[in-house]
């Protein structure tokens, strides 16, 4: 019983990551129309960004937290009035393209500089410790990061459902040649959606830096996992992102623990889940299908 | 930035060493070098996990050993003009394959060195076999280089997995504790990483409690799912052996930290490590962890100076893999200044049972047998931060393990 709570406190815990990359995707799908590839990559940026921060300025971790995601979330918003916008008309292949483009550039940019081998990140002092639950003790960290993602995900709930900017941008994802007809600017809600979801890797990044290996391919390995998370909650849906990427992550810690005497479970296990899912309901578990035109 | 200028540093170095042997008088008169010159070929990953642990700063090592070996030589040379090759096969078998098909018969390389990742060191020893050119392999770990994939121009020259298991497994299973659980990413390195350990726990009298073998590549990067459940096996292991390495292996020791396994009273023993993966942890993380390690910069007094050396030229310090190409490079162009040709059989005749000192082989001696290059090697301990008193010096050595302990007797397997 103890293992089992245990393996299902850490599998959320991979999934407070996977929900915050996953929504971060599904907010900028929604509004941009755009996949885009390149979320892994201001993961890395993210997380390195915290470990530059740390050891050639000296600023802590907690500053970092505010720091990155503001500071990507403006790259974010130049980088879509700069190119993206240009291409979300054509067709999404070239923002696919692109996106895949910019992960490499930024991928090369941080290799060139520091190297690939991992950068040394520690856990914040005030969390090194662990957190008495009775039947068993947990990295406080750990605690902290499930908590702390959780927060995130029902902050932006509450933003998109109880405000306007919010309805601007549920309308437009779920009804995006509806939405104009009322005289809704979508236009100007564009770039700042990006920014933010690109601000939400970026905290991600942030977070993973004490408890994973900090380099220029962390996020690369990672996005295909958050890939197929959104296309098991659904392509766009922002609740079925989040639900995904806490029920992916307990798949994976199960399926680690108790199918461990068969490593090509665990390894294959999202892709099985995928498929399952796409041949049971193509628009993923909480993705509505196209209406027919 | 640095790295670029090092790039062009070493394009340079290149250029001008070519530029200085065209036209240069022959010494004696029977040489026979084809094209009148040496052509080293290094082939290794200039882009991904192991490219900083070698990469191209073993270029650089090359180019060290042939300038020692010119001012070694001077007049009496063999050929002024030795040049240097260099490709990344970007740990791809194919690349690898395709890349070393290249170099030995386009750009007249006379030998290849290095090439890390044991798929593709293993592809580019059928092409060696092919095209009967040399091979020095010094990044891969697989014994099968030495094993069933054993041929006449393949050498395997700095470590193996039967290394790394006999020093760590054994000395950990007399010294820490007797019972072990296994951590391995699922794949050949690992799994035969996983065997040799636990052939040699078991030689030492100590049991493997448990053994799992972890998704590779690790999507999510997430370790916890095994290091909950060692401290609960029963018996209780004491000691946790994790065979990933690179960036994986920094996730495992992060999360061996992070749950606080050391002082639940379960050790940590590593499967292979380089100074590189030290740097990126902290020894901080890693203090009191085991290892064996093929060669240490700050050993003794010869790897100092040449590790200062090294310095100068790249800016860090060596890892084993580095002081080896050096040391392989060094050994190949010997080779042929005695035998006073570069063609290939005549140069493994003279290689052959050769019996070598230098600074990266201590006592050691090119098998005939099975073309294993045995040597010394170092049971190695991280220290801790305290201790620790300039940089990038990490570890102390706890146990010279003797050249003919250090590995495996020659397989049977092999036929040259």
């Amino acid at each position: 019983m103890t293992g089992f709570l245990q393996n299902t406190f850490n599998g959320l815990v991979s999934g407070a990551f996977y929900a915050l990359l996953a929504l971060g995707l599904a907010v900028i799908f929604g509004m941009l129309r755009v996949v885009n590839f390149a979320h892994g990559a201001f993961y890395m940026l993210g997380a390195f960004g915290a470990y530059v921060l740390l050891s050639e300025a000296g600023v802590p971790f907690w500053a970092a937290l505010v720091i990155m995601p503001l500071g990507l979330g403006l790259l974010g918003m130049a980088l879509e009035r700069a190119v993206i916008h240009w291409l979300t008309r054509l067709d999404p292949l070239y923002n696919f393209l692109l996106t895949f483009g910019l992960t490499l550039i930024l991928q090369d940019l941080v290799k060139s500089r520091y190297g690939v081998q991992s950068s040394p990140y520690a856990t914040p002092s005030a969390l090194s410790g662990s957190v008495d639950f009775g039947l068993f003790d947990f990295p406080a960290y750990r605690v902290f990061i499930l908590g702390f993602a959780v927060l995130v995900c029902v902050a932006v709930w509450w933003v998109l459902t109880r405000t306007r900017v919010g309805m601007v941008v549920r309308a437009a994802t779920e009804r995006p040649e509806l939405t104009p007809a009322f005289g809704i600017n979508v236009g100007r809600w564009v770039t700042p959606v990006f920014g933010f979801g690109i601000a939400l890797a970026g905290l991600a990044g942030v977070l993973a830096a004490p408890m994973r290996a900090v380099n220029p391919l962390m996020g690369a390995d990672l996005i295909i996992v958050v890939f197929a998370v959104v296309v098991i909650g659904g392509l766009g849906s922002i609740f079925g992102s989040v639900a995904a990427g806490f029920g992916i992550g307990l798949v994976q810690a199960w399926g680690e623990a108790y199918l461990s005497d068969f490593p090509i479970v665990s390894q294959t296990i999202v892709f099985v889940v995928m498929a399952v899912v796409l041949l049971w309901r193509p628009a993923g578990l909480f993705g509505r299908e196209e209406a027919p035109a | 930035m640095r790295r670029t200028v090092g790039v062009v540093a070493a394009s340079a170095a290149v250029v001008l060493v070519a530029g200085c042997g065209g036209g240069g008088p022959q010494s004696g008169g029977d040489q026979e070098l084809t094209g009148d010159k040496i052509v080293l070929g290094v082939l290794n990953d200039q882009s991904g996990a192991y490219s900083e642990l070698s990469g191209r700063n073993s270029v650089k090592a090359v180019e060290m050993a042939i300038a020692d070996f010119k001012t070694k030589h001077g007049d009496q040379a063999v050929t002024k003009e030795i040049t240097v090759e260099t490709a990344d096969h970007q740990n791809k078998p194919d690349v690898a394959n395709s890349k070393a098909a290249e170099m030995y018969d386009r750009k007249g390389v006379d030998i290849i060195l290095d090439v890390p990742t044991s798929s593709a060191a293993l592809k580019v020893a059928d092409v060696a076999k092919e095209k009967k050119k040399l091979y020095f392999n010094i990044g891969a770990a697989t014994t099968e280089l030495t094993g069933k994939s054993c041929n006449k121009y393949t050498f395997h020259y700095a470590y193996d997995t039967y290394m790394l298991a006999n020093g760590t497994g054994k000395v950990t299973t007399e010294q820490v504790g007797k019972n072990w659980y296994i951590l391995y990413p699922n794949y050949a390195f690992g799994q035969d990483m996983e065997k040799s350990f636990t052939a040699a726990i078991t030689a030492a009298g100590g049991q493997v409690v448990g053994k799992d073998g972890a998704p590779f590549p690790n999507t999510s990067g997430d370790y916890s799912t095994y290091l909950l459940k060692a401290p609960g096996l029963n018996p209780k292991p004491q000691v946790l052996g994790t065979m990933q390495a690179g960036a994986e292996l920094v996730n495992v020791v992060k999360q061996y930290n992070e749950f606080k396994l050391r002082d639940k009273g379960v050790g940590l023993a590593v499967g292979l490590m380089f100074i590189t993966d030290i740097h990126s942890l902290t020894p901080a993380a890693l203090a009191g962890t085991t290892y064996t390690d093929a060669w240490y910069w700050n050993f003794d007094q010869t790897n100092r100076e040449f590790a200062d050396r090294f310095q100068k030229e790249t800016g860090t310090r060596p890892s084993f893999a580095h002081a080896a190409n050096y040391s392989a490079a060094t050994q190949y162009l010997e080779a042929v200044q005695a035998a006073g040709t570069d063609d290939a059989d005549t140069v493994v005749k003279q290689l052959e049972g050769k019996e070598v000192n230098d600074v990266f082989l201590r006592n050691g001696k090119i098998r005939a047998e099975d073309h294993r290059v045995i040597h010394d090697a170092y049971l190695a301990q991280v220290k801790p931060q305290a201790e620790v008193t300039e940089p990038w010096d990490y570890v102390k050595v706890l146990e010279t393990i003797p050249a003919a302990e250090a590995f495996a007797a020659p397989s049977p397997d092999c036929k040259l």
